[in-house]
């Protein structure tokens, strides 16, 4: 039987009428964002291939986007898959079962094979845990609600989960009526799936059972193509777009932004939602209002006005309300920054962002928030020189004197004094050990310069320093969009390394190394860069660092994550096994570590201004280290340093608390 | 309505040094900056212009290079730009540099009325803070030192109130226009250039008046018009003190001693 044929000419016409309605609306609004998205300047280098998509292909198997948040607090990954996996194999049930078998009045056919049980059995035992997953879903909305939900839409997540909810019970009362109108899935000798049995029992003796089969068919059948209308109008987007997101998301470092280009360019950043890239537009389709990008956000913790979350919700807002006018080439109406409505982003946020990438890296549709916001940070200062005052210094200095500070760069060697430091010279000297502004400049970080002079020599390692002609490598003025000096002091930093044959480099900086590495990459110039606590860590591997066993001043010995190291490189072990060489034990991890670590505050140029919004960043980290009761803080960054070390002292803990670079704790183990 | 900011390329100071042989400034591979006062001079003059309209031209005397710090200006806002450049102009000491600024200054004052000269209070390669004075008294103009905030412009009374930043007070004075101004550091921060800006400055053309266009007697300028002549140029000998304890490893020593040092000398006492 087949509740389609059975109509007759209007069965069908009714069918494919409906369907094709839906399938309209669906390719209505695809089409509709597609020339919205195309708005955007260039696609942003996204290049898809083989190899991304294979890798897309097994996210999506192991719902990579769920377990990486999945923790013993938060298992809404769990419900997740129920779903997923449900809505997979239901997706394949329409087509095959609906489609195919019902809309061309082969059912009889199709529904009588060993093919057709097998998958009734596999939907018949997915459905319960469809249900499962969106009560659950339902339910968490209203019973411990955890914080990541909190501020979103809740009827349109309701939505959404009712019809999640509605398929699998219109499916049950399907197959069921089905059973016991006497037309039960059969073959290969299998029973018939067990719960559509036991439901179909409870129509035992009912009239019009053909009737009843039909009406769940079609309101079941109702509700799928309901759900293909919405898509395109709800996160049920998502879908689609975190597919596409996986597959165009760019190669790790995450968060990079494009060079500028002054020749072909008239503005130089984002002031409106058309400048931004086309992967950009595309990106931020896919948001299913998830949180956890605002969950772990180091502003939004303390109580600043940047939440990446609405930085994606206000993008698309700004996007939908202003592309009507634009596609017509008219000016938008809505602005994208300063505006007080939905869809406009505030300039505290955008100078909020530390680009610690936490958003980035727990977001489980790929969206890229940081790069957004260095783009309108770019707008503010290239194209309206308008940014937080306390900035103006450290451009001028950058620009003139190639440190943050202003001060004259003949005193760069000046760390090295006591030392007997050889300049780099090609041939003569294998590494270039790149000190940064901070190491040079900064009284507290002259030490971890000299400790990384005294391990280097301990272990025999070629090395030489440019002394007064080094310059700074831009990473601040990048972050905070100044993005036309920083271009000028990248080449003339590349060009100096190439003048100077330097290609292997020993960077202290976190943020040297991340810059020299991927950024200049963005040059064509591959160097061979290395951070600091890398180095140590395989010096010591190699056997050529002699350490004396035990450091005993060092008492427990908690570790903070470098974000430029960690989630920026993806480099988490090397500097802890560095510490457990000396300490003989891993050290201890505060309450959010590797890549869910938190910031110092001072990433994104954020050192350098004030911050007066909401609780302090470092603060809060400083409180986070203390719970682990150290007597030592291990960091691997100079702006951590700085930030610990302020945070210390106004926990009034800076006497029972040391802050210590990693070189500095192999340092003073050295024989 | 025409503002004129004199600025001046100096070399960056605290990177120059002595050469202790000859007595001169090093000045090799020393990079040069807009005089740091200066920048606030023409900071205030495009405030001018935001508030009142006024165009602002950017004047400076100084070698070729010099077009670097007027395209700066350019980058800035200022609407026009002119180098005073010519080999007889070099040498000059404050009386001659003002000749030629002041005469500028009326050449630009032919074509558009000049109601305001703002200069920054003194360089910080000469420190003399003569050069504003200087051109005050070679036009005419009334002469309005050491001022941090421009109060009011009257256009129709053809008067000026600013305050003027003295020792431990404030003096608020009118004067009539055409006024100079110097300027100290506290009156403004200085905007910064948008790209665009930049990029537009970088391509332009910067006019140079050199003396055949200015037709300056040459005995009244640069080193032939210079009655000041610089004799010696020295650091100030500075003994130097013994290194007491370790401050790089042991800091609370070192201060210790030091404490101990200085009570010992009579220098301190508690």
């Amino acid at each position: 039987m087949n509740p389609v044929s059975d109509l007759g000419a209007i069965g069908y016409l009714l069918f494919w009428g409906l369907t094709a309605l839906a399938a309209g609306i669906f390719l209505y609004r695809g089409g509709q964002l597609l020339r919205y998205i195309s708005l955007g300047r260039g696609n942003g280098g996204a290049t898809p291939g083989i190899r991304k998509g294979l890798a897309a292909l097994f996210n999506i198997i192991v719902q990579e986007c769920q377990w990486k948040n999945l923790t013993h607090r938060d298992r809404a990954g769990v419900g997740h898959a129920f779903m997923f996996w449900g809505f997979i194999l239901f997706v394949i049930y329409y087509f095959l079962f609906i489609v195919i078998a019902s809309g061309f009045g082969i059912s009889d056919t199709m529904e009588h094979n060993g093919f057709y049980v097998v998958y009734a059995w596999v939907t018949d035992i997915i459905a319960p845990f469809i249900v499962i997953g969106a009560v659950w879903g339902i339910l968490r909305r209203y019973i411990g609600k955890p914080k990541r939900l909190e501020g979103q839409l809740t009827w349109e997540a309701l939505i959404i989960l009712i019809t999640v909810l509605i398929h699998p019970i219109t499916h049950v009362g399907k197959i069921a009526t089905q059973i016991a109108a006497g037309h039960p899935p059969a073959g290969l000798g299998l029973a018939t799936p067990p719960l559509s049995t036991a439901v179909a029992n409870l129509y035992d003796g009912a009239a019009s059972l053909e009737a009843w089969y039909a009406a769940w068919f079609w309101s079941h059948w109702v509700f799928v193509l309901l759900v293909l209308a919405i898509i395109g109008y709800t996160r049920y987007l998502h879908v689609i777009a975190a597919i596409i997101n996986d597959l165009i998301r760019s190669a790790p470092p995450k968060g990079m932004v494009g060079l500028i280009d002054l020749k072909n360019q008239a503005t130089f950043g984002v002031s409106r939602v058309d400048n931004f890239t086309q992967r950009d537009l595309l990106d931020i389709q896919a948001c299913v209002v998830c949180g956890y990008c605002q969950e772990n956000c180091p502003a939004n913790l303390t109580d600043k006005p940047l939440n990446p979350r609405l930085i994606v919700r206000d993008v698309r807002a700004n996007l939908l309300a202003n592309a009507p006018a634009l596609l017509k080439k008219q000016e938008p109406s809505l602005a994208l920054i300063g505006g007080e409505r939905e869809g406009s982003i505030s300039e505290d946020a955008i100078w909020a962002c530390t680009t610690c990438g936490a958003c980035m890296e727990v977001c489980p549709v790929y969206i890229e928030h940081v790069p957004k916001i260095v783009e309108m940070r770019r707008d503010l200062v290239q194209m309206k020189a308008k940014f937080p005052e306390e900035l103006l210094n450290l451009f001028e200095n950058s620009e003139q004197r190639s440190n943050p500070w202003g001060i004259a760069p003949s005193d760069r060697a000046k760390w090295a004094a006591s030392i007997d430091a050889q300049p780099f010279e090609a041939g003569k000297t294998e590494y270039l050990f790149y000190v940064g502004c901070a190491g040079a400049f900064d009284s507290r970080e002259r030490h971890v310069s000299l400790a990384i002079a005294r391990i280097l020599d301990a272990a025999g390692v070629s090395w030489g320093i440019l002394g007064r002609d080094e310059k700074c490598c831009g990473d601040s003025l990048r972050r905070l969009g100044n993005e036309f000096v920083y271009d000028r002091m990248a080449r003339e930093n590349i060009a100096q390394f190439q003048e100077r044959g330097v290609t292997k480099i020993i960077t202290e900086c976190p943020h040297c190394y991340s810059t020299l590495k991927n950024d200049y990459r963005q040059y064509g110039v591959e160097l061979d860069v290395v951070h600091h606590t890398e180095f140590i860590n395989q010096l010591i591997k190699e056997g050529r660092l002699k350490l004396n066993g035990k450091n005993n001043d060092l008492g427990n010995v908690v570790f903070h994550d470098s974000c430029y190291l960690g989630r920026h490189n993806e480099i988490y072990q090397a500097p802890r096994e560095a510490v457990a060489a000396v300490t003989g034990e891993a050290p201890t991890e505060m309450e959010r570590h590797h890549n869910k670590a938190f910031c110092c505050g001072a990433g994104g140029g954020r050192m350098w201004m004030e911050e007066n919004l909401g609780k302090r960043i470092n603060i809060a980290r400083v409180e986070e280290a203390l719970e682990e009761a150290p007597k030592t803080i291990c960091v691997s960054c100079p702006y951590c340093m700085v930030m610990f070390e302020d945070g210390l002292k106004d926990k009034d803990a800076d006497d029972r608390v040391q802050v210590l670079d990693l070189a500095e704790i192999v340092a003073g183990a050295l024989e | 309505m025409l503002v004129v900011a004199c600025v001046k390329q100096v070399p960056d100071t605290t990177q120059v040094q002595i050469d202790p042989e000859t007595g001169t400034l090093i000045r090799e591979g020393v990079p040069f900056i807009v005089n740091p006062f200066d920048t606030h001079a023409l900071e205030e003059s495009l405030r001018l212009k935001d508030k009142y309209g006024f165009r602002v031209a950017a004047i400076s005397m100084g070698p070729p290079n010099t077009e670097v710090t007027l395209k700066k200006a350019l980058s800035l806002g200022a609407d026009e730009v002119v180098l005073l450049s010519d080999r007889v102009f070099g040498g000059a000491d404050t009386l001659a540099t003002s000749r030629v600024l002041a005469e500028a200054i009326r050449r630009l004052g032919e074509k558009e009325e000049v109601l305001m000269v703002i200069c920054g209070k003194q360089t910080i390669d000469g420190d003399t803070a003569q050069v504003g004075p200087g051109i005050a008294s070679r036009l005419g103009y009334s002469q309005l030192t050491l001022v941090d905030q421009i109060n009011d412009v009257d256009l129709r009374a053809k008067t000026v109130v600013v305050r003027r930043k003295l020792e431990g007070r404030h003096e608020i004075v009118e004067a009539r226009l055409p006024a100079v101004l110097t300027v100290v550091r506290e009156i403004n921060r200085p905007r910064y250039p948008t790209v665009p800006m930049r990029l537009m400055a970088e391509g332009a053309e910067v006019m140079l008046w050199d003396n055949k266009v200015m037709q300056l007697d040459e005995e009244t300028i640069g080193l032939r018009g210079s009655p000041t002549q610089v004799r010696r140029i020295f650091s100030p000998e500075r003994v130097k003190g013994e290194i007491l304890g370790d401050g790089l490893n042991k800091p609370e020593e070192a201060a210790n001693l030091l404490i101990d040092s200085l009570l010992e000398r009579d220098i301190i006492s508690l």
